[in-house]
C-alpha cells in the first residue's frame, strides 16, 4: 500500500488519511467517484491516532455542530452499523457530573436546550449518581445521562474505512507528501480551478481535491492560495493499568462543555474519564495552545490527575502506565470547515473539527459526497462554509 | 546459619520463604507455576523475566492488586491472592489498592542539587558513582534494586559464589565509604534533563521517583524528587526474547530470570530443564542450573561456533573473557550437559495439566534460521530458559531525547562520545545502553562516565586514556560475540498464526500480520496502535524487538532506529499512581 504507483488521473484526490479523510474516501468511492488518498505519514498518524475516539452529542450546545453530531449519529447507527464491530463502536453512554449548585443549574439548562434539539438527555439526581457510576465521588450536586454517546477505536475506524474504500476501488498511498496544487484556467470556460496535485512521488490530475489534513489544513489550503485558519490545540490523555470494568460511561465534569468552547490559550483542564475494552481507563483532558510542541508536560499531567481524583477518589492508587498527546484542529469559531471552497474552485475542505473529529467524520464525509455529486445535502452546510473566514481569494502559486 | 523462614499465604495455602526471597521465587520453588490468568484469553501466567521487567507475575498482595511477585520480598503474614480478582470484588476500592501505602516521602537530602545523579547500581552505575564521588562530586544513586549490584552481581550479601567477586567487593566497599547517597528500591518515573536557563547556563536535571514496589514500605526512603547537575544513566538491560509457540506457558522463563532466581533468591524453578537461544550466556545459566541440582537436558545454541574461530583476534585481546568461556565449557562438560549448536527450540507444548510447559520440540536450523525437515525427538521438561542476547533499557535515554542508533546486535542504543556523553548536554550513558557488552565493559564505561560527569577528565588524563583503550578492546570483543551469535533472520518462520507476540495484550502474530497486510500499517507505531503489541503493562520491553522485526519484515525493510524507537519510548518511565502523579501523596 505504501508506495506503489500513483494514478495519473482520478476524479478526487483526498489528502490526509486520518478518520475524516478515510470517511471521505469511503463515501466518495461508494458513491461512484474514482478516489485516491495520499498521506505523508501513516494511516491515522496525526490527531486520529492520538485521541479518545469520541462520538458525543452530550458535550455540544444546541447549534450547527450539534446538528452535525446528531446527523453523524444517524450514520453511525444506520448505514455503518453493520461495520460497528470492526471499529469497536460502543454505545456506552455519557455521564456528566456537576459539583456545584451553579454547575447543576447550568447542566439542567443545557439539557433543556439539547432536548429541544433532539438529544436524549436524562436528568440524574445527586442521590442517584451511584446507580450509574458506583465509584464516583459523593460530592456531586447533579448529573445527566446521555444514552446516545458512544466511542470507537479511532485507529481501527480509519484503517477499516480505508479498507472498505479500497473495496470500492479507491487507492491509498502512505508516505507520499502533497507538495503543491496547480490552479489552472480550464479550457473552454476559462475558469481557474485546482486540476493537479503535486506530490513527492509525482503528480495526479483530478477534478476535485479534498483537504482532510486536519491540524495541517491551513498549510494545504495555502497551496491553493486560500486561508483556512485551523490551529493546533494540544491535549494530554493519561492511560491507567488494565482493570476490570470500573467506569461504565464516558464521564466528564460539567465544565468540560465550557472548556471545549473556550479560546483561551493557556493550559485548561477539565475531567473526562472512561474505561476502554482493553481494560485501561483513559483520563483527560487538557487544552493548550502551544503550537506543535511535543514535550511531555508534567504540569498538564498533574492537573489532569488532580481533577480526576476529585471526581473518582477511588482511583488514587490506580497506576498510570503512560500518557499520550495530540493536536486538536480548531477554528476560531469552534466550527469545522466542510464543503467546496468557492475561492479556489475544485478544492474542498473537511476538517477543523477540534476534539470531535472522530464522531463527526462520517456525517461530514457523507454530506461532502452529496455536495460533490451536486445533490441537495441532508443538512445545510452553510454554517461550515470555508469562505466564512475571508471572502477574498488570494492569487494562487 | 539460616534465619527463620517467613510464612505467607497464597489463596489461603501456607508457604514459606527464606529471608530476602521474593514471593515469586518462593512460589516457583514450591512448584507453583502460575498465580494469574490473563484478561483476554484466561491464560495462566507466573514468573517470566524474573527481574521486574515483564509484569507477567502480577499478584495481589495484602489487597494491593497488580504487584510484581518477583520483586516483592516475602514477609511474615503476607496474604497473596491470585489474579484477576473475583468478579464483584471492588477492583479499585480505595482500601483494596491502598492497604499498604508507601510511606510519606522523606525530606529531600538537601535543597542544593547533587553534582551527579547516577541511575542504576549495576556494574556501570556502581563504577560511575564511585568514580564520580572519588573525584570529589556529591553523588546520588537511584536504583530499582533493594541492594547494589544490578542484575549481574546479585548474590545476597555474604555469599562467596560471586562472579568477579573481588571486583564487586572492591566497588561495594568504595561505594559505601564514598559519601554517596543511595536510594534503593526506587524507580525514576519521569526525568527532566538539565534545562537551559535565562543565562544560557544549564539548570539541574530533575528525577521524579517512585518506590519499586508498594509492598515493602520499610525500605522506601527516597524523596519524591532529586535534582542534579549531571546525569549518568546506567539502566542496564534484560534478556531479549523471540516469540515461539508456547513461550507464554508458565515454566518458560527468560534465561536471565532463571539465573536471577538462582543467584538472588537461591530458588530453582524446575528440575528438568532446557536452555535455548543464542550466546555464551546460555552456558552460564546451564551450569548454574546444574550446580543447583537441576537436570539440564540440552543447551540449544541457534548459531554454529565456527564464527568464534573467525573472531579469534578480537577474543584473544581479552584473555579474561576466554578464561570465563573456558570455565563455563569445562563446567558444562563436567555436568555432561548436551550442547547442541544450530539447534533451536521451536515449539513448547503444555504438560497434561495444560497449565505449564511440559514438552519442547527441537529443530536443526541453518545459518539463517530455516528449519530442517527432520524433527528431533522432543524432550519432557518442567522449565525452559530462553535468551537471545540482551535488550538495553532505553526508556530514560528516550525520555531525555538523546540520539539513538541501531547497534551491531540490532539493539537500540544511545549515541555517546569518547567520554560517554550522550547528545543531550549534561547527560552521560554507560553500560548496556551504549551497546550490549557485558559487565567488564560496563564497569569501564561507568568509571569513565563518572570521571567525566564529575569534571575530572583533565586531572585524571592518564586513567581516562587507559579506560578508553580498555573500552575499545572490550567493545571489539562484544562485536565479535554479536557477529557469532546473531538472531536468526528467519525466526518468524517458526511462528504459527496463533503464536502470542505481545504477552501483555495477548496479540497474536496473525494480528500483527493483519495490521500490516490488511489494515495498511506501514510502520511499527501504526502496528502498535492498531493491534496493541507493546501497549500493556511492560510497555513493549518484552515484545518490542520482535514486533519491530515483524513490522520491518512486513514492509520489506531492514530494521532501523525508526522501527525500534517507538517501542522503546515511554511517556512515563515507570508506572506511577494517580495520587502520586497529582502530587497529593
Amino acid at each position: 500500500m505504501s508506495s506503489g504507483d500513483l494514478p495519473a488521473t482520478v476524479d478526487v484526490v483526498v489528502i490526509g488519511a486520518g478518520a475524516v479523510g478515510a470517511a471521505c474516501a469511503y463515501f466518495l468511492a461508494r458513491d461512484g467517484f474514482s478516489v485516491h488518498v495520499v498521506e505523508r505519514g501513516q494511516i491515522a498518524s496525526g490527531t486520529s491516532g492520538a485521541c479518545e475516539g469520541n462520538v458525543l452529542v452530550s458535550d455540544k450546545e444546541a447549534g450547527p455542530e450539534l446538528d452535525l453530531a446528531l446527523y453523524s449519529l444517524g450514520v453511525w447507527n444506520g448505514e455503518l452499523a453493520e461495520f460497528g464491530e470492526l471499529w469497536e463502536f460502543e454505545p456506552k453512554g455519557g455521564f456528566v457530573a456537576a459539583a456545584t449548585p451553579a454547575g447543576a443549574a447550568a447542566l439542567r439548562d443545557l439539557g433543556v436546550r439539547q432536548r429541544a434539539a433532539g438529544v436524549e438527555a436524562v436528568d440524574v439526581a445527586a442521590a442517584d449518581v451511584h446507580t450509574y457510576e458506583p465509584c464516583i465521588t459523593d460530592g456531586l450536586t447533579a448529573a445527566a445521562y446521555y444514552p446516545q454517546d458512544a466511542q470507537v477505536q479511532p485507529m481501527l475506524l480509519t484503517a477499516h474505512l480505508l479498507r472498505l474504500a479500497r473495496g470500492h476501488g479507491a487507492g491509498v498511498s502512505t508516505g507520499v507528501t502533497a507538495t503543491g496544487l496547480s490552479v489552472d484556467p480550464r479550457s473552454g470556460t476559462g475558469e481557474r480551478r485546482v486540476t493537479v496535485v503535486r506530490t513527492s512521488r509525482g503528480t495526479i490530475s483530478c477534478d476535485q481535491v479534498v483537504n482532510a489534513t486536519g491540524t495541517w489544513a491551513g498549510e494545504l489550503a495555502a497551496m491553493a492560495g486560500v486561508e483556512v485558519p485551523v490551529l493546533p490545540r494540544r491535549g494530554f490523555v493519561l492511560v491507567t493499568e488494565p482493570l476490570p470494568r470500573t467506569i461504565h460511561h464516558k464521564v466528564y465534569a460539567a465544565e468540560y462543555v465550557a472548556s471545549t468552547q473556550s479560546s483561551d490559550g493557556a493550559l485548561q483542564t477539565s475531567t473526562v474519564i472512561e474505561g476502554t475494552r482493553a481494560g485501561t481507563i483513559l483520563i483527560g483532558s487538557s487544552r493548550e495552545r502551544v503550537g506543535f510542541d511535543r514535550t511531555v508536560s508534567l504540569p498538564a499531567m498533574r492537573e489532569i490527575a488532580g481533577k480526576a481524583l476529585a471526581l473518582f477518589p477511588a482511583l488514587a492508587r490506580t497506576r498510570i502506565l503512560r500518557c499520550y498527546h495530540g493536536f486538536r484542529p480548531y477554528c476560531p469559531d469552534h466550527l469545522p470547515v466542510i464543503g467546496h471552497d468557492a475561492r479556489a474552485p475544485g478544492l474542498w475542505h473537511a476538517g477543523g473539527h477540534e476534539g470531535a473529529g472522530i464522531g463527526l467524520s462520517v456525517g461530514t464525509a457523507k454530506l461532502l459526497a452529496q455536495s460533490m455529486a451536486g445533490l441537495r445535502t441532508d443538512l445545510d452546510l452553510t454554517p461550515f462554509a470555508p469562505a466564512r473566514f475571508s471572502e477574498v481569494a488570494v492569487d494562487a502559486c | 546459619m539460616e534465619a527463620d523462614p517467613h510464612r505467607f499465604t497464597l489463596d489461603g495455602r501456607e508457604l514459606t520463604a527464606r529471608p530476602g526471597q521474593s514471593v515469586g521465587a518462593a512460589m516457583a520453588a514450591a512448584g507453583i507455576p502460575s498465580w494469574r490468568t490473563t484478561r483476554k484469553d484466561g491464560r495462566p501466567r507466573g514468573l517470566f523475566c524474573g527481574i521486574g521487567v515483564c509484569y507477567d507475575c502480577l499478584v495481589t498482595v495484602d489487597g494491593a492488586a497488580n504487584q510484581r511477585a518477583c520483586l516483592v520480598p516475602a514477609a511474615d503474614g503476607m496474604a497473596l491472592t491470585t489474579e484477576p480478582p473475583a468478579l464483584g470484588t471492588p477492583a479499585l476500592g480505595a482500601p483494596a489498592l491502598g492497604a499498604t501505602p508507601p510511606g510519606p516521602p522523606a525530606a529531600a537530602p538537601a535543597d542544593e542539587p547533587f553534582d551527579v545523579a547516577v541511575v542504576g547500581a549495576g556494574p556501570a552505575g556502581l563504577a560511575a558513582a564511585v568514580a564520580a564521588a572519588e573525584s570529589g562530586a556529591r553523588v546520588v544513586v537511584v536504583d530499582a534494586g533493594a541492594r547494589v549490584g544490578g542484575q549481574y552481581w546479585r548474590h545476597p550479601a555474604g555469599s562467596t559464589a560471586q562472579q568477579d567477586a573481588k571486583r564487586f567487593d572492591e566497588l561495594r566497599r568504595r561505594f559505601s565509604t564514598g559519601r554517596i547517597t543511595h536510594l534503593p528500591s526506587t524507580q525514576v518515573w519521569f526525568v527532566e534533563p538539565p534545562a537551559r536557563t535565562a543565562r544560557d547556563d544549564r539548570g539541574p536535571a530533575t528525577l521524579h521517583l517512585v518506590p519499586t514496589t508498594a509492598c515493602a514500605p520499610e525500605i522506601v526512603t527516597a524523596p519524591a524528587v532529586v535534582t542534579a547537575r549531571r546525569l549518568v544513566l546506567c539502566p542496564g538491560g534484560y534478556d531479549r526474547q523471540l516469540p515461539i509457540p508456547g513461550w507464554d506457558l508458565p515454566g518458560v522463563m527468560a534465561a536471565g530470570g532463571v539465573q536471577a532466581l538462582l543467584k538472588g533468591h537461591r530458588s530453582l524453578a524446575g528440575r528438568r530443564t532446557v536452555v535455548a537461544g543464542t550466546g555464551p550466556f546460555l552456558l552460564s545459566v546451564a551450569t548454574q542450573l546444574a550446580d543447583a541440582g537441576a537436570e539440564v537436558l540440552a543447551v540449544c545454541e541457534a548459531n554454529g561456533l565456527s564464527g568464534w574461530a573467525r573472531q579469534f583476534g578480537a577474543a584473544a585481546r581479552v584473555p579474561g573473557k576466554i578464561v570465563e568461556g573456558v570455565g563455563y565449557a569445562a563446567a558444562a562438560l563436567r555436568h555432561r550437559i548436551p550442547y547442541r549448536t544450530r539447534t533451536a527450540v521451536t515449539r513448547i507444548d503444555p504438560d497434561a495439566s495444560g497449565a505449564r510447559a511440559g514438552r519442547v520440540w527441537l529443530r536443526r536450523i541453518d545459518g539463517d534460521g530455516r528449519l530442517s525437515e527432520k524433527m528431533l525427538p522432543p524432550l519432557d521438561v518442567d522449565l525452559v530458559a530462553l535468551g537471545w542476547g540482551f535488550t538495553p533499557s532505553m526508556e530514560l535515554i528516550s525520555a531525555v531525547e538523546a540520539q539513538t542508533r541501531v547497534d551491531v546486535d540490532e539493539s537500540l542504543v544511545a549515541v555517546v562520545d569518547a567520554s560517554q556523553r550522550s547528545t543531550v548536554p549534561g547527560v552521560f550513558v554507560a553500560g548496556e545502553a551504549t551497546g550490549v557488552g557485558g559487565a567488564l565493559l560496563a564497569v569501564a564505561e561507568g568509571e569513565l562516565a563518572g570521571i567525566a560527569a564529575a569534571g575530572a577528565e583533565e586531572r585524571l588524563a592518564g586513567r581516562v586514556r587507559r579506560l578508553r583503550a580498555r573500552i575499545a578492546r572490550l567493545r571489539g570483543f562484544a562485536a565479535a560475540m554479536h557477529a557469532t551469535h546473531p538472531v536468526p533472520q528467519r525466526w518468524p518462520d517458526w511462528l504459527t498464526p496463533a503464536t502470542v507476540v505481545c504477552r501483555c495484550e495477548e496479540v497474536s502474530s496473525d494480528a500483527v500480520r493483519a495490521a500490516c497486510d490488511e489494515l495498511g500499517a506501514g510502520d511499527v507505531r501504526t502496528v502498535k496502535l492498531m493491534a496493541r503489541p507493546g501497549m500493556g503493562w511492560c510497555q513493549g520491553h518484552v515484545c518490542g524487538f520482535a514486533t519491530a522485526k515483524l513490522a520491518a519484515a512486513a514492509t520489506g525493510r531492514p530494521l532501523t532506529v525508526d522501527d525500534l524507537r517507538p517501542l522503546a519510548k515511554q511517556s512515563l518511565c515507570a508506572p506511577v499512581t494517580l495520587a502520586g502523579l497529582a502530587d497529593t501523596l
